[in-house]
């Protein structure tokens, strides 16, 4: 089963953090991205995203597009990248995601993907 | 070239590869290194046969190939080494490698089965011992396996280093497992070759009709597994299983990818030969080797694949036969398989009764199939708004989309009636 990872945190949290707390930071998000990597469990793929303040926002109502700025929960923790596992169960991807450093700086969100794969009942 | 010959060729190198694998360990020791010397011959030949034609010796080709290759990087390897070591060691004699031509002739010795009992060793992780199936005893390439798996490349690739290393590290002998262990691991060799399956035959069709060869693939490995251990029952109880659902395929979804319940199935989609070839298996399992779990399951599905129409399945011999499939392997999972052979047999009321002891069962108390199969005997039982209400759970908890939609159509058609 394919699980995203969805890292969420409060925008400038990364500015705000010491030096020493963002090397650290580095350091062991690279371990953990490596480390899981050559585990195959963690996908190619994963992404971080730029500041939520950098996106946009679109609806169309009644065939007109309204375009604003920022994201669209007004939250204050934001999305700010994913990446994807591949694993035996939702324990296991969890287990794993506890490694991940940014799970101890803010919050990181698994959620299993849908397949296409179906047993008929 | 033509897709016939391309396809003839695949199918020769996939039948070849393990036995080229075997020669090579054999010979030279290096299973890490042999592998990937024996999946470059493996790609090499796929490109220059169909063009320039297969040649009089194909096994010999390919181990002269691999064994090139193997030299080659092993002096690579050990040019590394006197670099790094510094030291003046003294240069060994390459071998010389050429075709032999009794590397004609199939080894004396058949190396596939201590292949399969490799790749499935229990230091490798499940994932790894698959990918490394398919390709160390299926031949297939890594681009394949990845393709089949909806998971990059790089991933597969990853996957079988690491099982390489692993096995490299845990100085596992290349031979077969020691008697004592042998049950045990076959288990988890045909524990493998059921979820390779299972990953195929799962596969709804269309744009996953990639992932359906790995149905193909399973097939191909547990014939396999089945001329080595011609005697083992549950080798050939999977075989069966394997056969008796596969023979189903063309009849579970529409051309849409939509899901198709067993009980609405246009029977005459069904593979009769398939079914007669699963049928005569499981039958001469059953009557002469020990029972058990795979040909339970197989008879099982024999028992549906024999009904010309729905209702004409002998539920109470399906009831009997999950019975012992109960007192064999006792899971949560049997016994929502069994409520329902319950229902079909005595009503739903007693199959609903048996389903209420797995609320508790944390094992599947969130799996969608408990609320599935709830919502399908509350609709027998006549209860509309009590099926509708557990279709509607089991749709937010499953994974697949085919599944989603299925059960979110079942709650649909029970609200029409339930309003009007």
């Amino acid at each position: 089963v394919k699980y995203v990872a969805l890292v969420y945190n409060n925008p400038g949290a990364f500015e705000a953090l010491s030096q020493t707390e963002r090397d650290e930071l580095m350091r062991e998000a690279d371990a953990y991205l490596k480390e899981f990597t050559e585990s195959g469990e963690l996908l190619a793929g994963g992404v971080a995203l730029a500041d939520a303040s950098n996106g946009k926002t679109v609806r169309v109502r009644g065939g007109v597009p309204a375009i604003t700025d920022g994201p669209f929960a007004e939250a204050k923790e934001q999305l700010a990248g994913y990446y994807v596992l591949d694993c035996d169960s939702i324990e296991r991807a969890t287990e794993i995601v506890t490694r991940d450093p940014a799970a101890r700086f803010w919050a990181v969100e698994v959620r299993p993907i849908m397949d296409m794969a179906g047993t008929e009942m | 070239v033509t897709p016939r010959v391309g396809a003839e060729v695949e199918g020769l190198l996939r039948r070849l590869a393990p036995q080229v694998l075997g020669t090579l360990v054999r010979r030279y020791g290096h299973f890490d290194l042999s592998e990937d010397a024996v999946q470059e011959a493996l790609v090499a030949a796929a490109v220059q046969w169909p063009e320039q034609g297969v040649p009089e010796h194909p096994r010999g080709w390919l181990i002269a190939v691999a064994s090139r290759r193997l030299a080659d990087e092993l002096r690579r390897d050990r040019a590394r080494r006197r670099r790094e070591e510094t030291a003046a060691a003294q240069v060994p004699e390459d071998e010389l490698l050429v075709p032999a031509p009794a590397d004609e002739q199939p080894p004396a010795e058949d190396d596939t089965l201590t292949l399969f009992f490799l790749c499935a060793h229990p230091a490798l992780t499940p994932a790894s011992q698959l990918a490394l199936t398919l390709r160390a005893v299926g031949g297939l390439t890594t681009a394949e396996i990845a393709r089949a798996f909806l998971v990059p490349e790089a991933t597969i690739a990853q996957r079988i280093s690491r099982a390489k290393q692993s096995i490299k590290a845990s100085g596992i002998p290349f031979d077969l497992p020691p008697e004592p262990e042998r049950a045990d691991r076959l288990r988890v060799v045909l524990h493998g070759l059921y979820v390779i399956f299972n990953e195929g035959y799962t596969a709804t069709s269309g744009a996953d009709l990639q992932r359906a060869d790995l149905t193909a693939e399973a097939i191909r490995l547990t014939r396999e597994v089945r001329r080595l251990l011609p005697e083992d029952g549950e080798v050939a109880g999977l075989l069966a299983l394997m056969l008796l659902t596969d023979a189903r395929r063309a009849a579970r979804s529409r051309a849409d990818g939509s899901l198709v319940p067993l009980a609405e199935q246009d029977r005459g989609l069904w593979n009769q030969e398939l079914i007669e070839e699963g049928l005569a298996l499981v039958t001469d399992a059953l009557s002469r080797t020990t029972l058990g779990p795979y040909q339970l399951q197989a008879a099982i599905a024999a028992v549906h694949d024999e009904a010309a129409r729905a209702e004409d399945t002998d539920w109470p011999q399906i009831l009997t036969l999950y019975e012992l499939l109960t007192r064999l392997t006792p899971n949560p999972m049997v016994t929502l398989n069994r409520a329902v052979a319950v229902a079909m047999a005595r009503g739903p009321e007693a199959g609903l009764d048996l389903l209420s002891t797995l609320d508790d069962d944390e094992r599947v108390a969130g799996h969608h199939r408990l609320h599935a199969v709830r919502a399908h005997l509350l609709e027998l039982a006549g209860d509309r708004a009590g099926a509708r209400s557990s279709y509607r759970t089991a749709a937010r908890l499953t994974t697949s989309l085919p599944e989603r939609r299925y059960l979110e159509q079942r709650a649909a058609r029970l609200a029409d009636h339930f309003d009007r």
